[in-house]
């Protein structure tokens, strides 16, 4: 057994954690600043950060993550950081050459309290950046939070830096995409494509983290938001928020400062949520819904209906992030699939909330747990305790799932150890099929392998 | 895609590539920079920048002090619980990434490593202190796991703040009764993971080696240090020395328990196969007990070859002499038939290889072996020694972030059947035949003549050196794996061997030449020129032309 100390006997936990269900901030706000086109990520910490990071999102996307860091020593800790991030920034600028450098701290350099607007401040005046060039910062302490908060605090950092309100209003719509693959925010613009709205995606890392394989590297891959995308979004008639974990601020942000309405719903997984989001473009945009939607949710529900009987009644785990887990959740539930366990390590006292609304009377069959507290290790001894049928959740789940013997659906961040999600969306109607998809797969080979011989189907 | 260039003439003076690169860097940068390249001269004694800060933005391969002490050197020990103090980041991503693969003997042995332990830091834990967190955090760890020995590391915050996780250690040690010790490896000490080796070689003498005695079982004993057994490279290691008959103590650190690493002191011989990471112990043993140690090398066959008759001489045995011959003549029959069929294939080649304290030297062994020349190499976190050899310690500068970390003195133990005046002894007898002891030459003597030797290579670098030598495949870690292969040019990760190996020894050997055809002979990167890339356009037209 790979986790052969794990029992399903609970103590009362209150400062251990145990294989995590979450990981810090900065790995978020260096995700999000990555789909900003021309930019930079830069981390302002201890060498280590940059480095854990920019492995990660490799190892997940197998693509280059560039970034850079501010290298903390001993002396920047006790002095402070602004001589590291002052040579920093004049360093990448006339060595690399971004349009943007976005700045997020960590938990050394909020502990110290560097003052990155300040830093920031004094590089312009100093003249360390150049004309028409741009560093936005976010502050990102690791001890808050997750890797989600990282997230949404650089999406909040770039719409608040860039965009601008002007006297010309603009017939497009804001679309804030939560912590999504490059994959689901290529699925998002057609989507909209589909449905004839003009839009502003942010944070868009379709062809930065996909990109095609040419023979020369690109530094800054042709994908992103631009800069007059971004300062656009202030004359939009309306903002869609998806996740409220990952775009809540940014959403908030673009009504103060800008007057733009928004309309924040979950991530358009699984049928429901889809609808939500259809119905919320169609209003933003004024559009009616086009054939060719109706066309692609009747897929999905088609599918839903033939296979009905593979999903019955079947017992899934699930752990990763509340903006996934919610609307996964619900989808799990109208398959009449019973998600029994859920956790985060993400906090958020409205998961609570969220998951009521999404399970109804259905509350009992699940124990769900969200924040500091909520870790793998609890939930596999929740399996330990009574079993389940699938585990869906990052690579991490593939030690629960093999000395227990369940099929195992991966999804979300970190994916490690398969490839598909930077091709593949489960956005929209299309990324529910593909999430059926898998989900029968593994559920049909699980029985293929291990009813007894004469069970053995050929049609299923 | 990429043109190859010829180098068959010998390699061209890359003083001209230097310049180009430091053109590029600001006036100040490019100062710095230029100190840390190197037109290698084999035979001149040569000055490399190593093991100095990097500079901030420059975009370094270079991690943190924390994952040197906590990722590389104690994350490879199955039997100690690794709990980290700090926000959940730093846990989360030493969690399961280096691909230590580990053992246990029965299935109920301890083995944590499939599990990352966090005390979360939040940030009420950040202002107000997190000692009363960390305790409770162990009392909870030693509940629900009752494990012989917690190691508590240290994330960046915790030295800011004041917590003193040695205190705490001790203070829980004495109140569960098993050993609990604590290292100050914060991310911000030193200027690579190179000073979290250190302090990690630090605590485990003081608080491991020692703690127990085992009666001698064999008549040859070591320790293999500086192996983390990645892919396996321990498992062929072990089996190798099994065959010839010499027992394996302790492995500082792959397939490892602190259980053996306490009576590590009882072996004749230290072997050390990574010298940056893991010198300090070989050497305290060296002090304490009296053990000689010696350089390894188990990275191609001649190496390993080298290596073991080394093992032997030191020995002196002529049953273990003729066991290892036996091997050796075996082995190396195998690994010449494989290089064999290869080596017409891969002939003429070029390869760079930029990565940690030993590897990027180790590795230009089997590169050779396949005719493969290495045009460029560095390391990521060595010192001068590393390069230059161990001749010029005593030259090295003791610089600020050097100094903080903590040198601890190490005395002749007290206990005389503990020290080895038998060990010494034959040491000053085999000195005296010219065996040399406690010495690793460096790099840059066996480099050839104009190769180039950057240390800490930076982004820029890389890729003006793709551009200069155009090599036929690059060797680093997973942050440049895909930013090179974009390029068009192949690169083998040298950290996890993206997922293959074992690369040690003669099987290893076998291993590594079989995955160099694959990487250095396939077609694969002939898909990336579109076929039309070469045709006149072909201007459309709707209209159809009957």
């Amino acid at each position: 057994m790979l986790l052969r100390h794990t029992t399903e006997k609970e103590i009362d936990r209150k400062a251990l954690t145990v294989n995590p269900a979450k990981t810090c901030q900065p790995v978020g706000a260096m995700y999000a600043a990555l789909g900003v086109h021309g930019c930079l990520p830069h981390s302002h910490g201890s060498q280590g950060c940059c480095s854990y990071h920019r492995s990660a999102l490799t190892r997940h996307y197998k693509e280059p993550v560039m970034a850079a860091t501010s290298s903390f020593t001993e002396g920047s800790s006790v002095f402070g950081g602004q001589a590291n991030l002052l040579q920093a920034i004049g360093t990448i600028f006339s060595v690399y050459d971004p349009e943007i450098i976005a700045v997020h701290s960590t938990c050394l350099s909020e502990t110290i309290g560097d003052d990155l607007g300040q830093i920031v401040a004094k590089a312009k005046t100093d003249g360390k950046i150049p004309e028409g060039k741009h560093v936005i910062q976010a502050p990102t302490p690791s001890y808050v939070g997750s890797h989600v908060t990282g997230y949404h605090n650089m999406l909040e950092a770039i719409v608040k830096y860039f965009a601008m309100k002007t006297d010309e209003a603009k017939r497009q719509v804001n679309l804030l995409a939560g912590w999504v693959e490059p994959s689901d925010m290529r699925e998002l613009k057609r989507i909209t494509g589909m449905m004839g709205i003009k839009t502003v995606l942010v944070p868009d890392t379709s062809d930065v983290l996909d990109t095609p394989m040419t023979g020369k590297f690109e530094m800054y891959p042709k994908g992103g938001t631009t800069i007059p995308e971004l300062v656009s979004m202030g004359d939009s008639m309306k903002t869609v928020a998806l996740g409220e974990w990952g775009t809540k601020g940014a959403a908030v942000a673009l009504d103060n400062q800008c007057k733009v309405p928004f309309d924040l719903i979950d991530l358009p997984i699984g049928v429901k949520a889809t609808d939500r989001f259809i119905m919320a473009l169609s209003k933003a945009g004024a559009v009616s819904v086009p054939e060719a939607i109706n066309d692609e949710r009747g897929r999905l529900v088609d599918l839903i209906t033939d296979m009905h009987q593979y999903f019955y009644g079947k017992r899934v785990a699930l752990y990763g992030d509340p903006d996934q887990l919610i609307p996964m959740c619900e989808f799990l539930l109208d398959l009449d699939m019973i998600p029994a366990y859920v956790v985060s390590g993400t906090p958020g006292k409205s998961f609570d909330k969220k998951m009521k609304a999404v399970f109804g009377d259905k509350i009992d069959q699940v124990k769900f747990k969200n924040g500091a507290n909520a870790d793998m290790f609890q939930l596999h001894q929740w399996i330990k305790q009574e079993g389940v049928d699938l585990l869906i959740g990052n690579t991490y789940g593939k030690y629960i799932a093999r000395d227990e013997k369940i099929p195992f659906l991966r999804m979300g961040f970190p994916i490690v150890d398969r490839v598909g999600h930077s091709y593949f969306p489960t956005l929209g109607y299309m990324g529910g099929i593909r999430i059926l998809e898998k989900m029968l797969d593994l559920l049909m080979q699980h029985q293929d392998e291990t009813c007894d011989e004469e069970k053995v189907e050929l049609v299923m | 895609m990429v043109k190859k260039k010829d180098f068959s003439a010998g390699l061209p003076d890359p003083t001209p590539l230097i310049e180009d690169i430091i053109s590029k860097y600001p006036r100040k940068v490019a100062k710095k920079r230029a100190k840390a390249m190197i037109a290698n001269t084999p035979d001149e004694d040569q000055e490399i920048q190593a093991n100095v800060r990097t500079i901030p933005g420059i975009i370094t391969q270079r991690g943190c002090t924390y994952a040197g002490c906590k990722g590389v050197v104690l994350g490879p020990t199955r039997d100690i619980i690794n709990l980290v103090h700090g926000p959940i980041g730093c846990s989360f991503y030493a969690w399961l990434t280096r691909r230590n693969q580990t053992r246990p003997e029965t299935p109920t042995d301890e083995n944590y490593m499939m599990y990352a332990f966090s005390t979360d830091m939040q940030d009420e834990n950040i202002v107000f202190g997190g000692e009363v967190k960390l305790k409770q955090a162990i009392r909870e760890a030693f509940e629900l796991f009752k494990p012989k020995a917690i190691g508590v590391f240290s994330t960046c915050p915790v030295g800011l703040i004041g917590d003193d996780v040695h205190a705490v250690s001790r203070e829980m040690k004495e109140e569960l009764g098993i050993n609990i010790f604590g290292f100050s490896c914060e991310g911000y000490r030193g200027v690579s993971q190179s000073a979290g080796h250190h302090i990690a070689n630090n605590q485990v003498f003081k608080n491991v080696v020692g703690l127990n005695d085992r009666p001698r079982k064999s008549k040859f004993q070591l320790n293999l240090l500086g192996e983390y057994n990645i892919g396996g490279d321990a498992f062929e290691l072990e089996a190798l020395f099994e065959e010839v008959g010499i027992e394996l103590i302790s492995t500082f650190s792959g397939n490892s328990t602190i259980k053996s690493m306490e009576y590590a002191h009882t072996v004749d011989l230290n072997i050390v196969m990574c010298h940056r990471s893991i010198n300090y112990i070989a050497e305290m043993m060296e002090e304490k007990y009296g053990i000689p140690w010696i350089k390894a090398n188990f990275i191609g066959s001649e190496a390993t070859a080298k290596t073991l008759r080394k093992i032997g001489e030191f020995f002196d045995d002529a049953e273990l002499t003729a066991k290892i011959e036996e091997v050796i003549a075996r082995e190396s029959a195998k690994v010449k038939e494989v290089m064999d069929a290869i080596k017409p294939k891969t002939e003429g080649k070029l390869a760079m290889m930029f990565v940690g304290g030993s590897r990027a030297h180790h590795y230009q062994e089997l590169f050779k072996e396949l005719g493969v020349t290495t045009v460029s190499a560095g390391y990521e976190f060595a010192h001068r020694d590393d390069y230059e050899g161990r001749k010029v310690i005593p030259n090295i500068k003791i610089d600020a972030d050097t100094r903080n970390i903590e040198e601890i003195t190490v005395t002749k133990t007290e206990n005389p059947e503990l020290w080895r005046e038998d060990l010494v002894e034959k040491k000053a007898a085999l000195e005296k035949k010219g065996y040399e002891f406690s010495d690793y030459e460096g790099m840059m003597p066996e480099m050839t003549k104009n190769s180039l030797v950057i240390d800490d290579i930076s982004h820029l670098e890389t890729e003006k050196l793709i551009e200069f030598y155009k090599p036929d495949i690059f060797c680093a870690g997973i942050k440049e794996k895909y930013v090179v292969q974009k390029s068009g040019v192949p690169l083998k990760q040298l950290h996890s061997y993206d997922y293959g190996g074992p690369y040690t020894a003669f099987g290893g050997a076998i291993n590594f030449f079989k995955e160099m055809e694959r990487m250095l002979v396939t077609d694969v990167w002939k898909l990336v020129d579109t076929p039309w890339k070469s045709e006149p356009e072909i201007v459309g037209s709707m209209t159809i032309n009957a």
